[in-house]
């Protein structure tokens, strides 16, 4: 070890080297900060090369004064811990504290100095900055496509609705929160539906909806009578089977009316859209994928072959494809494969495609969950006695989910993030409507901020999800 | 006979389901096809395809059969991949390594990198290079020059192409350099096995791989001139660059979006993995004496690649996948050449859908295939 402090401070001499250092330091920054607000250049007598370096030349001689192993003051001490550990990090903070200053003043120009707000025209649009009077006069196109300004107060109500209905759990008494699991798993995806169909759509349901309904009572009724051994599998077959007999071998009848409420007029779903539609599909999809994604990762690891191989298959098959290919099979590919009368709304294919797809990265993610319980679980519930479904249902399926709250949620995300992709097949959520707005010749030039506003959107929306995943996390880890 | 039923039972009422489920399909798609007057088949790959496509890496045009046009979108889909995976995985080390840095404003950094690419979708980050960044470039004729040689104009960049003479000898060489290294390497090892000494392996590959390239110019007669690209007029408005070679802006925009999106994910693989290794491996290592260097090298690296590697790879699976959001913006990959164009012209649906699927399929299930496997052989042997 040299005893040479080449230039180096120590407690003695600390003063004239903090003067020096910081005077540097501060120098710096206020010839990158001068130069980049008020366009003045401090050093432009000097050529060109050293007055573009000199800055990050003072500043980093001004930081090397003051680096001290430690001063005692505390502000220095943080300082030099954390920014001004050895050369390399002082010159990396340097930069970094430059280009946050150099990119400061276009963006904030860009965005609120010279960008306009006023107005409904283009006319008004002439500064440099963004253009918001375009977001402004489109707005509604973009939250709610091409749904009709009259009647958009049924979006708005039904998703008010909604948020309440589903901000029960929070407010659920400890008697009824063990029945929070069969109302957040049939009851409110019910309700939703209803109110999807009677109320956003507001058209006739025409829908086979009340043979299903004669099927699913008939078949409840009759599963109190079969051995609990066989009821999964009943519930599997015979509900399915009594709503094809009803249809088909006993009413002939293509439909049946099911009414509609009085006042409010049909809105076909090719005009939904915006940012709405975003949620409508990401809701119904997480509703569908996730029971779809448990079945097939408890099939997976089941100990029959061929049910095993099927789920292999399936998970493989649709986390092998890309969703783009998934959402042009859904438009192009699967009406070929339906009885030719019968006719599905695209926007249900779009959801039926997204589903399965997302299932399958479910059926992943909880398969690892069940893979990360210990043995022992399985054994334990096994010597109580417990048959395959009530062990998982109680004792392997509560513990594993807990373990895959932040895969799940990852996977929702990545679900919420992949909406945009249904332009596949002709529905136009926020990206699509901007690209259809950038189009506009009243509009032409805008789309940068129409990108800009989508992108914070989406930020928000995610980045709120993802924290709140991670609060999720915290809350249900358990030790072991 | 009981327990025998019980096993067959749910086997076959699930098979059963499945059967009834794909014979349902079928036989709608048989009658559908009649009505329609479609005939199944795959026929139609060698039929002249009658289309151009913009940008492709081997001869292709009109002439050429289907099955051609295929092979040009496949090779598209592939290059913008493998340019994708370079750059996000060079990002994506940097920003994860950057977020374990003790620099506050570094961490930060990197900290707000991630969050901002990550949380923004994919498609909509594309759309924005593409429409409103790209579009912001300066036309052919007002383009500067980037070191004198790059042009980077809204048109697409240009780029100075490589002129090679004797290119097999400079390629020889390579090959007998990274020869040269293993050999050397396994040397090392034996010597260090039984004598306890150490060879500087490291400054010894990057001398050879640098050397013999090297002399393969000086004495192999390899010679390499560029050719950079030169404006030129086609009309009073209207302007070129000629020779060179030209990205396409649609290359650009795609694969700088896929790569500062994927980056996001790698990073938090590498801060994972390198996080995932204990405290103790590090102090453990440090007490029985080794250089800080070689912790990294002999404990620390090999644990975390352990950790890293194989979400890496799923990371690359999703790129690869995700690059077929080009069709969106008109970049000629196999969604757009094959299931966009080929099918309009076609119409076999069902054909053109399977085969693009199929494509894919196969790309990602060789890959996880080989990620399994390497993953037994890393895995810790637990008794």
């Amino acid at each position: 070890m040299s005893n040479i402090n080449f230039l180096k401070p120590d407690r003695t001499n600390l003063n004239t080297f903090l003067y020096l250092g910081s005077f540097l330091f501060f120098i710096s920054i206020l010839d990158v900060f001068l130069n980049s607000f008020f366009r003045l250049n401090l050093t432009g007598f000097l050529p060109n090369f050293l007055s573009f370096l000199l800055p990050l030349i003072l500043g980093f001689v001004g930081l090397y004064f003051i680096r001290i192993e430690y001063s005692g003051i505390k502000n220095l001490d943080l300082l030099n811990k954390h920014i001004n550990t050895n050369n390399f990090n002082a010159v990396l903070s340097l930069l970094i504290i430059f280009i946050i200053i150099k990119s400061l003043p276009p963006i904030l120009s860009w965005f609120v100095i010279d960008a306009s707000f006023a107005g409904d025209t283009k006319d008004v649009c002439t500064g440099s900055g963004a253009c918001w009077t375009y977001i402004k006069v489109w707005m509604r196109r973009f939250m709610y496509g091409m749904y009709p300004n009259a009647e958009q107060w049924r979006i708005n109500l039904s998703f008010v609705a909604l948020v309440l209905l589903g901000s029960v759990g929070y407010f659920a008494t400890d008697k009824f929160k063990k029945y929070l699991t069969l109302y957040y798993v049939v009851i409110y995806p019910l309700i939703a539906f209803l109110f999807i169909f009677f109320f956003i759509s507001g058209g006739p349901v025409f829908f086979d909806f009340s043979y299903g309904i004669i099927a699913a009572i008939l078949s409840i009724i009759i599963g109190f009578f079969i051995p609990s051994k066989f009821k999964f599998y009943y519930f599997l077959i015979v509900p399915l089977a009594l709503y094809v007999i009803l249809k088909y071998f006993l009413f002939f009848e293509e439909y049946i009316e099911l009414g509609k409420l009085d006042g409010l007029n049909w809105v076909e779903t090719g005009a939904w859209g915006g940012l709405s539609l975003t949620f409508i599909i990401s809701f119904f999809c997480l509703i569908f994928c996730f029971p779809i994604g448990m079945a097939f990762a408890l099939g997976r690891r089941s100990e029959f072959p061929l049910i095993r191989y099927i789920s292999v298959g399936f998970i493989e098959f649709w986390r092998g494809v890309p969703l783009i290919t998934v959402l042009f099979m859904s438009a192009v590919m699967f009406p070929m494969f339906l009885p030719e009368d019968f006719f599905i709304d695209k926007l249900v294919r779009a959801i039926i495609a997204i589903s399965l797809f997302e299932a399958a990265y479910v059926a992943e993610v909880i398969r690892g969950g069940l893979q990360a319980l210990p043995r022992g679980q399985y054994e334990a519930a096994k010597s109580l006695g417990m048959g395959y479904w009530k062990m998982h249902i109680f004792v392997i399926l509560p513990q594993a989910l807990k373990l895959v709250i932040p895969g799940i949620a990852n996977t929702f995300l990545a679900l919420v993030k992949d909406t945009p992709l249904i332009f596949v097949v002709g529905l136009l959520e926020i990206v699509g409507m901007l690209n259809l707005a950038k189009t506009n010749p009243k509009w032409l030039g805008f789309a940068m901020e129409g990108y800009v506003f989508a992108a914070i959107i989406f930020w928000i929306i995610c980045y709120a999800m993802s924290k709140y995943s991670y609060n999720l996390e915290q809350k249900y880890k358990t030790d072991r | 006979m009981n327990f025998k039923l019980k096993d067959i039972v749910p086997q076959l009422i699930t098979v059963l389901a499945v059967v009834l489920v794909f014979g349902f399909f079928t036989y709608n798609a048989q009658i559908n096809m009649e009505n329609r007057g479609i005939d199944f088949g795959y026929g139609f790959l060698s039929q002249e395809s009658s289309f151009d496509v913009q940008f492709s890496l081997i001869e292709y045009d009109g002439s050429h059969s289907y099955f051609r046009a295929y092979l040009v979108g496949l090779l598209n889909t592939i290059l913008v991949s493998v340019i994708g995976i370079i750059i996000a995985t060079i990002l994506g080390v940097i920003v994860g390594i950057a977020r374990l840095s003790p620099n506050y404003l570094i961490n930060k950094f990197a900290a707000f990198y991630v969050e901002f690419f990550r949380n923004i979708p994919l498609l909509l980050q594309i759309f924005f290079w593409y429409f409103a960044a790209l579009r912001a470039l300066p036309l052919p004729q007002d383009a500067e020059a980037i070191f004198g040689v790059f042009f980077l104009t809204i048109k697409g960049l240009y780029v100075p192409a490589f002129i090679w003479q004797n290119f097999n000898i400079f390629f020889y060489s390579i090959i007998a350099a990274i020869i040269a290294i293993i050999v050397i390497r396994a040397h090392a090892k034996k010597v260090q096995e039984n004598q306890g000494k150490q060879i500087p392996v490291f400054l010894i590959s990057i001398g050879l791989i640098f050397i013999l390239p090297l002399l393969s110019f000086l004495i192999g007669g390899v010679r390499l001139s560029f050719e950079v690209p030169v404006l030129k007029q086609l009309a009073t408005t209207s302007f070129i660059y000629e020779g060179g070679v030209s990205l396409p802006p649609e290359l650009i925009a795609l694969t700088l979006s896929l790569s500062l999106y994927t980056a996001t994910f790698i990073a938090e693989c590498v801060r994972a993995g390198i996080q995932g290794v204990g405290k103790g491996q590090k102090e453990a290592a440090a007490s029985i004496g080794l250089t800080p260097n070689q912790v990294l090298k002999l404990v620390i690296m090999p644990q975390a690649l352990r950790i890293i590697i194989p979400p890496t790879t799923n990371q690359y699976l999703n790129l690869t996948k995700n690059s077929s959001l080009a069709a969106a913006i008109a970049y000629p990959d196999l969604v757009l050449v094959f299931a966009g164009t080929a099918l309009m012209q076609t119409g076999k649906a069902i054909e053109i859908v399977s085969i693009t699927m199929f494509t894919y399929l196969t790309l990602s299930i060789s890959i996880s295939i080989l990620m399994n496997w390497y993953n037994k052989k890393i895995a810790i042997q637990e008794k």
